[in-house]
């Protein structure tokens, strides 16, 4: 590659947003260049300004956004000093975007084939009649079966995958010469993240396009990328070849996120920097505030400006005593007087082999009957192909167990009914058929809406996924862990029941000036940890874990799944962990059972469902994951 | 789904006819003796409850309200003694004539505006959007309408007097809507026609400014909301023109909570016609209305009410079909 004329140069860019609380630098100073049919990756956590970057690129910030300081060059065009018009031209026809959440990227009362007309033809790329044909074609091209028909589909009746193959037709319709990815595969299943990032791969290189990835997962930046651009907080801290930067990464911040990132061989206890002080977060607020997301994930605001945004900071309670110095996980663990956790680990499994198992499901099923369109007119409105059976099986007789202080992985991608089964156990709704005993009890049999009432319900809790929606917004941080003490608890009076959200907030390493904060006031990482302090509010025997880190940056992940471990230790829970995220299941998790259309389709020990799996499914599932190599 | 539709219509109709059949009879007065006069006798107040057929029972008074319903017959007034379905045959075209224009007025300043706003916040015609929203729905019809006779008839003289549907030299067109200004149309007459929309702009122009404010209000935020969408960020991202951009994708998106608000806002532009009505001396259906209230005249309340209701149905199915073309989901869901 020469780097003599780059596609594009991002020379010294600053870009600042006004907000209410004054100007926020969301960039500082970023340099990057991307050579002709060149792939960068740009990576980092949210608030880095990875995104802002990309936008500031294709000049579309929000109003409140500007560039202050540099400049971009795009083929020469000076993009801060091209008029609006010009703009317009680049935009989609020389360079274009693919979004994170493609569903809500399309125009969702459009049809997808008059929406990549729309780009064809503002752009004039075709004649008027044969921009329908163009528009199937493309569709054709980014392998949607049968885009003939697809074409006339609105978003809602197409998959995740299939809407991102849709923005990308869109995206490519005009054969730019740069191709950005904003987060394309983020939340999207490993398989379909692999199909997609495969078809980005070969259009683009096909048609010999230069290409910026922005991701927060270095495996999926390591696999695809021929350079890498690592941000923090606004700035560039290291810029290297993938291969370099992932076997020697020069920059302490590389370093940690390398770290943080669950990968085959790496223990729990890898992923955080252990006595690493410096690294801390919460110190030295620097003068580039983590700016809230521009869009997606809203709510993540405010708290974002505070000093920590990654961790809270060392609390100074009297409940952490002597962990003043140490990063919340570890006072955890530093109370624990078990040794190591290697110990603890083959304890608990020891212990989970003797007596009856904590939970029993057999032939579980959940049957959710078919919605039969209105007869007559609603077919003329809504053409619906294909009848189809009376009723749909979510869950399809699936039997295993959890044993006392067990953690078993439950996994598979969206659909194969990973949620349902979790949502049953958890008796939310009621199962259509099979057995839920749990420590002997047939909870099965308890109607849903009864069970919220009885003992039973205190001994099986959940973390749900998104730490954001699953709190309400209304209610401070400690009156959301008060909420199941003063339901079921045994707390009497403010006191007591204070007394109990202190502890338990010292527990889950939740700075106590921070119970009385809103959840907007929040990090992600802070409002997990208030989610999993409400889980364990009553010291439930089960908690059913729906992917509690699936919304957090890999750092704070890395926090996060270690105070779960250390959680389950000293309390001596069992966890059901449902999660798609394989890397994950395979460091918090001691057994597996892999799912697919409601079935199981392989169950056994993490180790050996991982390393040597039977199932083909979960060959394939395993393959998909991207595999960096990592020092 | 109009299958669905025409059902969910039929029984709020059958709940419609029951309660405006009861509410009628539980108003205080006895029409009986109204009717009779106020020197009348006994045996004479008797003597017509039985022609009225109020002396039976009550079901059986309610069959017959159903039958004669059924055949097109909403009764006599009492007062006028004429046929009460003449009555609003005559009178709501006029009242909807009014609503409708009303409307139209309302909805072409308000939408624009609505849409100048969200596109440019904080610029001077979010001010305005704002300051006429607000002038809008705090000042009363009966009061505007006073004031915009005041400067246009009195004052300025561009308007003529304020007295009904048609000048008094004119002579109405030929009845086929009953709308005059499509009717004149029908009869080629531009005379008349220019005469009627005369009449009509002062009432609609009142009728207008009071329902511009919830439009206004509602097309700026849902416009805000949707302009800060992922897919608006894709088209931008995609090189479309502004043009494109505003219309296809946001407005459209940004239309379902405003056809929403058009129906409760011709609601409310019906019942507050009553005012309007008085204030240009409009031969509606409003005031015919009030008069039979005030009379206890049950029969022509009860085909007011009726039709009202009729209209209201109506016009939520319309609105249901509106949201199922502007939204394919809804079509699903439905």
């Amino acid at each position: 590659m020469t780097q003599a004329v780059p596609l594009l140069d991002i020379a010294d860019l600053t870009v600042e947003f006004s907000t209410r609380r004054g100007v926020v630098r969301a960039v500082e100073h970023v340099d990057v260049r991307v050579g002709k049919g060149e792939t960068v990756g740009i990576v980092g956590e949210s608030g880095s300004g990875k995104s802002v970057t990309s936008y500031a690129v294709m000049r579309i910030l929000d109003r409140a956004g500007r560039i202050v300081e540099g400049a971009v060059r795009f083929t020469g065009v000076d993009v801060r000093a091209a008029s609006e018009e010009e703009m317009r031209d680049l935009r989609g026809r020389e360079m274009s975007m693919i979004f994170q959440n493609p569903r809500a990227a399309l125009n969702p009362i459009r049809k997808v084939g008059r929406q990549i007309e729309d780009v064809l033809k503002q752009h004039s790329q075709a004649g008027s009649f044969a921009l329908t044909d163009k528009a199937i074609e493309m569709l054709d091209q980014v392998r949607i079966a049968r885009p003939r028909e697809r074409y006339h589909a609105y978003p809602f009746e197409l998959s995740g995958g299939m809407c991102q193959r849709v923005v990308i037709a869109l995206a490519l319709a005009c054969r730019p010469q740069l191709l950005i990815a904003d987060e394309p595969t983020t939340g999207l299943d490993v398989t379909t993240q692999k199909t997609v990032m495969d078809l980005i791969v070969e259009l683009t290189r096909e048609r010999g396009m230069s290409t910026i990835l922005i991701t927060h997962d270095l495996g999926l930046a390591a696999t695809y990328c021929d350079r890498v651009v690592v941000m923090e907080k606004g700035r560039v801290v290291e810029t290297a070849p993938a291969r370099e930067i992932f076997t020697a990464p020069s920059h302490p911040y590389t370093r940690k996120l390398m770290r943080a990132t669950p990968r085959p061989g790496a223990s729990l206890r890898d992923l955080v920097p252990e006595g690493d002080v410096g690294l801390r977060p919460g110190q030295g607020a620097s003068s580039v505030c983590s700016l809230p997301r521009v869009r997606g994930r809203g709510g993540e605001g405010v708290a974002e400006n505070a000093p920590s945004s990654l961790a809270p900071p060392p609390c100074p309670s009297p409940a952490s005593g002597g962990g003043d110095d140490v990063a919340p996980p570890f006072v955890v663990r530093g109370a624990m007087p078990a040794s190591s956790s290697a110990r603890t680990d083959s304890a608990a499994r020891s212990h989970a082999n003797g007596g009856a198992p904590l939970l029993l499901v057999e032939k579980l099923v959940k049957e959710y009957p078919r919605k039969r369109l209105g007869e007559g007119l609603a077919k003329i409105l809504a053409p619906k192909p294909a009848p189809e059976p009376e009723s749909f099986r979510a869950v399809d007789g699936i039997s295993f167990t959890v044993a006392r202080g067990e953690s078993v992985g439950l996994v598979g991608e969206s659909g194969c009914g990973k949620s349902t089964t979790s949502t049953m156990i958890m008796r939310l709704i009621d199962k259509s058929d099979g057995v839920i005993m749990f420590d002997g009890e047939d909870i099965g049999a308890i109607p849903a809406k009864n069970f919220a009432k009885l003992p039973l319900r205190r001994r099986i809790q959940m973390v749900f996924q998104d730490p954001t929606d699953s709190l309400n917004p209304r209610f401070t941080a400690a009156r959301a862990i008060a909420d199941p003490i003063l339901r079921l608890g045994a707390a009497k009076g403010r006191g007591e029941v204070r007394a109990r959200c202190e502890a338990l907030a010292a527990q889950v390493g939740l700075p106590l000036p921070l119970l009385d904060r809103f959840p907007h006031q929040l990090s992600g990482g802070q409002k997990a940890r208030v989610g999993i302090a409400r889980a364990i509010a009553l010291s439930p025997d089960l908690v059913v874990l729906d992917e509690p880190t699936a919304a957090l940056d890999v750092s704070v992940q890395a926090l996060v799944l270690n105070l779960l471990q250390d959680l389950k230790e000293s309390l001596g829970m069992s966890y059901l962990f449902v999660s798609h995220d394989l890397n994950v299941v395979r460091l918090l998790c001691d057994r597996v059972i892999v799912m697919r259309a409601g079935r199981i389709v392989e169950q056994g020990s993490t180790a050996d469902v991982l390393n040597s799996p039977q199932a083909q499914y979960t060959r394939d599932l395993l393959a998909a994951v991207p595999h960096p190599t990592f020092a | 789904m109009l299958k669905m539709a025409a059902k969910r219509m039929l029984i709020a109709l059958v709940g419609v006819v029951i309660v405006t059949f009861l509410l009628t009879r539980a108003l205080p007065g006895d029409p009986a003796a109204y009717f009779a006069g106020p020197a009348a006798t006994k045996a004479a107040i008797e003597q017509i409850r039985v022609k009225l057929g109020l002396d039976k029972p009550l079901y059986v008074q309610f069959v017959r309200y159903v039958g004669d319903l059924a055949r097109g017959d909403l009764g006599n007034s009492l007062t006028t003694g004429q046929p009460v379905a003449n009555e609003i045959k005559t009178r709501l075209p006029a009242s909807a004539e009014l609503t409708l224009l009303g409307l139209v007025v309302a909805v072409s300043i308000a939408v624009p505006l609505g849409i100048l706003a969200a596109t440019r916040p904080n610029s001077m015609i979010d001010h305005l959007c704002r300051v006429i929203a607000t002038a809008g729905v705090s000042l009363p019809v009966f009061f505007t309408g006073l004031i915009l006779v005041y400067v246009f008839y009195y004052l300025i003289g561009w308007a003529p007097a304020p007295l009904g549907r048609l000048d008094v030299f004119f002579s109405p067109p030929p009845h086929v809507t009953g709308f005059y200004l499509i009717d004149s149309l029908i009869a080629g007459d531009g005379e008349v026609f220019a005469a009627s929309l005369k009449q009509l702009v002062l009432p609609a122009l009142t009728l207008g400014i009071f329902a511009l404010a919830p439009i206004a209000r509602m097309t700026r935020a849902s416009m805000l909301a949707v302009l800060a969408s992922d897919y608006v960020r894709t088209a931008r991202a995609s090189g479309l023109s502004p043009m494109t951009v505003v219309v296809t994708y946001a407005f459209r998106n940004a239309m379902l909570p405003v056809v929403t608000t058009l129906g409760m806002v011709f609601s409310f532009l019906l019942g507050a016609n009553v005012l309007v009505e008085k204030v240009f001396a409009w031969p509606g259906i409003g005031s015919f209305a009030v008069e039979a209230l005030i009379a206890s005249d049950f029969a022509p309340l009860q085909g007011f009410v009726l039709t009202m209701a009729v209209m209201y149905v109506a016009l939520n199915l319309l609105i249901d079909v509106l949201y199922g073309i502007i939204d394919p989901r809804v079509r699903i869901e439905a």
